[in-house]
C-alpha cells in the first residue's frame, strides 16, 4: 500500500517531535488528505475552538498517490480550522513539497500548540527537528526558501512557508511552497503564523513503495494518463492556455462577476485573458507568457510561468520582479482583475508575484479590494484613508494595497481582514461578497445557477473547488446542462461535491476531472492500496468526508442561516449577458439539496444519514 | 543499430515522471532522489532541463575505474556498471566531467544511465516527448526538419 503509514506529531509548545502509526481503520474510511487529515483534526480539536489560538491544529497531509506516478500525484492539503471563516479549512497545493514529504516516510504531520519563538521544523527522512527562525521571521517565502537551502547546504531540498502577510495576521494569509504553489484559502497560513511556525523543509531518500500490485498501477496510471492526454481541456486547453482558458468563456457566458459583482461581464476581460498573456507586448515586443510549468507528476501542466515587462511602473529599479515566476491563473486573473475593474495584465502578473512572495490569497485579497472600491466610489473610505485614490480600474491602487498586505501596513491591515469584517466595519456589510466570511472565485451564481449553491453550501466558505458545476454548466462535462436554470441543480451539485471529496483525498489534482471520474481514478487507488476502492465505494467516501466535515461546522455554531449568498446575488438582478435579469434561485435548488442530502431543515444530517455514512 | 537518448528542454515541464520511472526501473520504488536521470529547474528563465549521461564513447568514467568496474553493454552502447565489481571509490564520479556518475549511499556503489538495457523508462514516461530514444547516428534529424521546413523555394501562391 503506498501510505507511508506513518504521522509526525510536533508539539510546538513543548518542542517535541513524535513518530505515531497511521490509524489504518480510518484511512480505509477516509482515504488520505483532506479525508483522512480531518477525521484526525475533528477528533482532536473542539469545534468552538479560536482559530488563532494554541488549541487550534494545523495539519499538512497527503494522499496515498501522492509520490507516485498516477498523474498529477504530488498534492497535500493543510486542515485547520480557518480564521476568516470560523469553518473546517482544507486547502490542497501542488508543487513538489508534497511528494517529498511522502518520499521522506510520512503521510502527515500534525502540528498543535505555540511556539514561544519563531521556529521552523526540518526533516530529513525519520529524523525532525525544530530550529530557531529568529533570522527568517519577517522575511518573504522567497527569502525564506533561498536562505533555507544556502543554510542546510541542500538545493534539493523542498520548503513551504508562510510569508509576511502570515506573521502579520492578514486572515486570508495561505502557504507556500516551492515559490508559487499555494495552500491558498481560508488563511491556513494565519494559523501557522499564529504559532510562530515559519516554514518546513523537506528532503525525503526513501522513496514510495508498498504498492499492492505494481503492474496493475504502472498500467492503470498509463491509461489514466492517456485519458488526460486525449482529452480537449487537459491535453490541450489547459497546457496551452493554463486555466486563464476561461476568461474569455466565463465572460461571454455572462458569469464574469465585475466590479464586485455590480456586473457579470467585463469589458477588459480580453486585455487579461491567456490569449492577452500568449501576445507580444507594445513595450518590448514579448509576450507575459513565458511558459507552462507542471507540479509533481503531472501530465497536464497547467501552471504558468510569466515575465513582467522590465518597464512597467510596478518593477522599475526593482530586478528582484524581473525573473520568471508563477504567473496568473484564471481566478488570481479575475480577482485580481475583473473583481476591480482592473485590466493591466502587467499589474496583475505583479500583484500575483506579490501574493506568492508574502503568501496570501489573490481570490480574498482581490474581491476585498473590489469591495474597498466600491466603499470609496460611495464616498465611505477616503483616499486619507486609503492612502490612494482607488476607484475601480485603478491598477496603482491595487498594486499599492498588495504591497501593503504583504507587509501589514497602513489600510492593508483593515484589507487584510477580509470583505466581511471590513465592510461591517464601515457599515455596509451587505458589500461582502462572500459566503461564511469567505470571497467568491470567478463565477457568479446569477450566470452559473449551480455555483450559487455550490458556494451558498460549500463547507469551506465560497469556493469553485469544492464543488465545480461550472464543468457541467458551462463546459458539458460530464454532460452538458444548463446554467440559468435551477431544476437538477442540488443533484449535480451534490453529486460534484462527493466526487471532489474523494479525489481530494488521493493525493490527485481536481483538474483531472476535467477528463477523468471516479471510474479513472478507482483503478489506480485499487492497485496501490488496500481496501476497497470501487467507484460505489469511493462516492461514499466523497459523501462520508462532506457530512463529516458539515458535522464541524455545525459544531463550530453555523446553521442553515449561513447557506446563503449575499442580498447583491439574491436580489440584484444580472445586468447583461445570457443572464440578464436574473438573481441567484438559491431558495428553489437549497430545501431539495438538504434533501437529497439527507439532512434537516436544519441543514443537520439525520441520524439515519450518519449511520449510512457511519459516522 | 544503437539509439541515443535525445532531449529537448524546450518540451519539459518539471513533472519528474522520468525522475520516478528511472527510480522505479532500479530500485522499485518511486523515489528522485535514486533518479539517474534529473531535471533542472532554472527557475528566474522558466527553463526546465532534463539531464543525464550521454554514454560518450571514450568514456572518462570507464578508463579511470581502477576495478574494471563500468563495461560497455555491446547492444546499447551504454557504459554499466557492475554491482558486484564497484567498490565505491567514486573515482569515477570525479572524472566524470558532466558528474552524471554519482555515488549511492545506501548500496556504497555508483551509479549511471545505462539505458534500462535498450528500453529507457524515462523516454517512455515523458509525457511531453521531451525526453525521446532515437536512431544514435541522427538526433539532429529533428531539428534539421524544423529548419527544413523554414526554407520554402516553391513558387508563392498568387
Amino acid at each position: 500500500m503506498t501510505w507511508a503509514k506513518k504521522l509526525l506529531r510536533v508539539n510546538l509548545s513543548k518542542g517535541t517531535c513524535t513518530s505515531e502509526p497511521l490509524n489504518m481503520e480510518w484511512a480505509k474510511k477516509y482515504l488520505g488528505q483532506r479525508g483522512l487529515a480531518t477525521k484526525y483534526f475533528v477528533s482532536e480539536v473542539d469545534p468552538k475552538v479560536d482559530p488563532l489560538s494554541a488549541d487550534n491544529k494545523l495539519i499538512f497531509a497527503t494522499g496515498p498517490l501522492t509520490g507516485t506516478m498516477a498523474s498529477t500525484g504530488g498534492r497535500y492539503s493543510v486542515i485547520t480550522k480557518g480564521p476568516l471563516t470560523g469553518a473546517i479549512a482544507c486547502s490542497n497545493s501542488g508543487g513538489y513539497w508534497g511528494a517529498e514529504l511522502k518520499m521522506a516516510g510520512w503521510d502527515m504531520i500534525i502540528f498543535e500548540g505555540k511556539s514561544a519563538k519563531p521556529v521552523y521544523l526540518n526533516i530529513q527522512n525519520d529524523k525532525a527537528e525544530l530550529l530557531d527562525a529568529a533570522d527568517l521571521w519577517g522575511k518573504t517565502t522567497w527569502v525564506t526558501e533561498e536562505t533555507l537551502k544556502k543554510k542546510h547546504q541542500d538545493p534539493l531540498m523542498r520548503v513551504s512557508s508562510i510569508g509576511r502577510a502570515g506573521e502579520t495576521g492578514a486572515l486570508f494569509a495561505c502557504v507556500v511552497n516551492d515559490l508559487h504553489r499555494a495552500a491558498g484559502r481560508s488563511g491556513v497560513g494565519t494559523v501557522m503564523g499564529s504559532k510562530n511556525l515559519k516554514a518546513i523543509t523537506v528532503r525525503g531518500t526513501i522513496g514510495v513503495s508498498g504498492i499492492k500490485d505494481p503492474k496493475a498501477f504502472m498500467a492503470a496510471t498509463k491509461a489514466a494518463k492517456k485519458v488526460l492526454a486525449d482529452n480537449a481541456v487537459t491535453g490541450q486547453g489547459l497546457p496551452k492556455f493554463g486555466t486563464q482558458v476561461l476568461m474569455n468563456v466565463i465572460n461571454e457566458i455572462g458569469a464574469m462577476p465585475t466590479r464586485n459583482h455590480k456586473d457579470i461581464q467585463f469589458e477588459g476581460a480580453k486585455d487579461i485573458s491567456a490569449e492577452a498573456m500568449h501576445a507580444p507586448r507594445k513595450t518590448d515586443g514579448k509576450p507575459n507568457l513565458v511558459n507552462n510549468q507542471a507540479c509533481f507528476g503531472c501530465t497536464i501542466a497547467c501552471g504558468r510561468i510569466s515575465k513582467i515587462d522590465e518597464t512597467h511602473y510596478t518593477v522599475v529599479n526593482k530586478p528582484e520582479y524581473w525573473g520568471a515566476s508563477g504567473g496568473l491563473e484564471y481566478e488570481a486573473a479575475w480577482a485580481l482583475g475583473s473583481a476591480n475593474g482592473v485590466n493591466d495584465l502587467e499589474a496583475l502578473t505583479y500583484a500575483n508575484f506579490i501574493c506568492n512572495e508574502d503568501a496570501f490569497d489573490p481570490i480574498s485579497f482581490g474581491a476585498t479590494v473590489g469591495a474597498v472600491m466600491e466603499l470609496y466610489e460611495m464616498g465611505v473610505l477616503t483616499k486619507e484613508q486609503l492612502g490612494i485614490e482607488a476607484p475601480f480600474g485603478s491598477a496603482k491602487a491595487l498594486t499599492f494595497f498588495a504591497e501593503q498586505v504583504a507587509r501589514g501596513e497602513g489600510f492593508g491591515k483593515e484589507i487584510g481582514m477580509g470583505s466581511k469584517r471590513l465592510t461591517a466595519k464601515y457599515g455596509h456589510p451587505n458589500l461582502s461578497m462572500s459566503v461564511k466570511g469567505q470571497e467568491f472565485p470567478a463565477y457568479d451564481g446569477r450566470g452559473i445557477q449551480g455555483m450559487g449553491l455550490a458556494y451558498a453550501t460549500s463547507n469551506r466558505g465560497a469556493c469553485h473547488l469544492r464543488g465545480y458545476t461550472v464543468a457541467s454548466e458551462v463546459l458539458g462535462i460530464p454532460v452538458k446542462t444548463d446554467p440559468l436554470v435551477t431544476e437538477g441543480k442540488a443533484g449535480l451539485v451534490k453529486a460534484f461535491q462527493d466526487a471532489t471529496a474523494a479525489f481530494d483525498s488521493s493525493g490527485t489534482c481536481i483538474f483531472t476531472t476535467f477528463a477523468w471520474t471516479l471510474q479513472d481514478l478507482s483503478p489506480q487507488l485499487a492497485a496501490a492500496c488496500e481496501g476497497d476502492w470501487s467507484v460505489e465505494n469511493l462516492g461514499v467516501v466523497g459523501e462520508r468526508i462532506w457530512n463529516m466535515e458539515r458535522q464541524f461546522n455545525n459544531a463550530a455554531g453555523f446553521t442553515e442561516k449561513d447557506d446563503t449568498l449575499p442580498e447583491r446575488l439574491l436580489k440584484e438582478p444580472a445586468k447583461t449577458g445570457p443572464a440578464k435579469g436574473l438573481v441567484s434561485g438559491l431558495d428553489k435548488m437549497l430545501p431539495e439539496y438538504y434533501q437529497l442530502r439527507g439532512w434537516d431543515t436544519g441543514g443537520k444530517p439525520t441520524a439515519e444519514t450518519q449511520a449510512r455514512l457511519g459516522l | 543499430m544503437q539509439k541515443s537518448l535525445h532531449i529537448d528542454p524546450a518540451k519539459c515541464t518539471g513533472c519528474l515522471q522520468c525522475e520516478m520511472a528511472c527510480s522505479y526501473e532500479n530500485y522499485g520504488t518511486f523515489n528522485t532522489a535514486k533518479s539517474r536521470i534529473k531535471v533542472f529547474d532554472f527557475h528566474h528563465t522558466g527553463r526546465k532541463v532534463p539531464y543525464t549521461c550521454t554514454q560518450c564513447d571514450e568514456a572518462w568514467c570507464m578508463h579511470a575505474c581502477p576495478v574494471e568496474a563500468i563495461k560497455v553493454d555491446k547492444s546499447t552502447g551504454a557504459k554499466v556498471v557492475i554491482d558486484d565489481v564497484c567498490v565505491g571509490c567514486k573515482v569515477c564520479t570525479i572524472s566524470c566531467p558532466f558528474g552524471t556518475v554519482n555515488y549511492v549511499q545506501d548500496t556504497g556503489k555508483v551509479q549511471k544511465c545505462d539505458l534500462c538495457g535498450g528500453d529507457p523508462a524515462c523516454a517512455d514516461a515523458c509525457p511531453t516527448g521531451a525526453i525521446t530514444y532515437v536512431d544514435a547516428d541522427w538526433t539532429g534529424l529533428e531539428r534539421m526538419k524544423q529548419w527544413a521546413a523554414k526554407l520554402d523555394n516553391a513558387p508563392k501562391a498568387g
